[in-house]
């Protein structure tokens, strides 16, 4: 399983913090179009974490990863 | 407590994050305090709330500090941020930098903040007087489809 985390409006969007998938495997593109596919856009505004680092929609997560979607940040 | 660079959800003293980076080599400290504003544009606020992904947070808080020093490898970097629910004029962030000359640390305190503004996973809520927002969330004014921007693209001061 994959640990998903949505933040601030996401997870308002999302009406959770937090989610589990069976996403091993597949790349952040395809985890989103799978099990996300309802709020597409917003997550397209995002910036997604693997496991705390910053990654891009190609990478492919593998089971045990937690991923984050980070919208745009406004800390400071 | 050792750590250079944290979040937290207590009040920030800001002479806390400057004693970090007081050494002897020092001949100046630089320090940036980001502070609750009450009026935006006209707009009162009331208070704010800041949400965090704490740990990833502090990376990159730290991989703040490592790009400074890699930048002005004299220097050294202190930042704390805070969390939760801050009242008007309360310290939500904390920046200090020491380097043995004041024109580096002037431009790497600024690069602090800008930097933070842009890879922290950090989210303001501003608690207006008619209502709430997620500042930057959801009006999509800012958008990081294309990539993560990168540290060449910040103006070097």
């Amino acid at each position: 399983m994959v640990n998903v985390l949505f933040f601030a409006g996401l997870k308002e969007l999302f009406g959770k913090e937090r989610m589990s998938v069976e996403a091993g495997g597949l790349t952040i593109h395809e985890l989103k179009s799978k099990f996300l596919s309802s709020h597409l856009e917003s997550l397209d505004q995002a910036m997604t974490a693997i496991n705390e680092e910053y990654a891009d929609d190609a990478v492919v997560v593998k089971d045990g990863d937690t991923v984050a979607f980070i919208p745009p940040v406004s800390g400071g | 407590m050792d750590k250079m660079f944290w979040l937290t959800a207590e009040p920030i003293d800001s002479n806390e994050v400057i004693k970090k980076v007081v050494r002897p080599e020092a001949g100046a400290i630089s320090t940036f305090i980001g502070v609750a504003r009450e009026f935006t544009y006209g707009k009162r606020t009331l208070f704010l709330e800041y949400e965090a992904y704490v740990p990833m947070a502090e990376k990159q808080l730290s991989r703040i500090g490592s790009e400074i020093s890699s930048r002005w490898p004299e220097a050294r970097t202190a930042i704390a941020h805070r969390t939760g629910r801050l009242d008007i004029s309360d310290v939500a962030v904390a920046i200090a930098v020491s380097t043995p000359h004041r024109d580096d640390a002037f431009q790497a305190s600024r690069y602090a903040i800008e930097r933070i503004k842009e890879i922290v996973p950090i989210w303001k809520r501003e608690n207006w007087e008619d209502g709430t927002e997620w500042v930057g969330s959801q009006k999509e004014d800012v958008s990081y489809k294309d990539q993560l921007p990168k540290e060449e693209e910040i103006e070097r001061g």
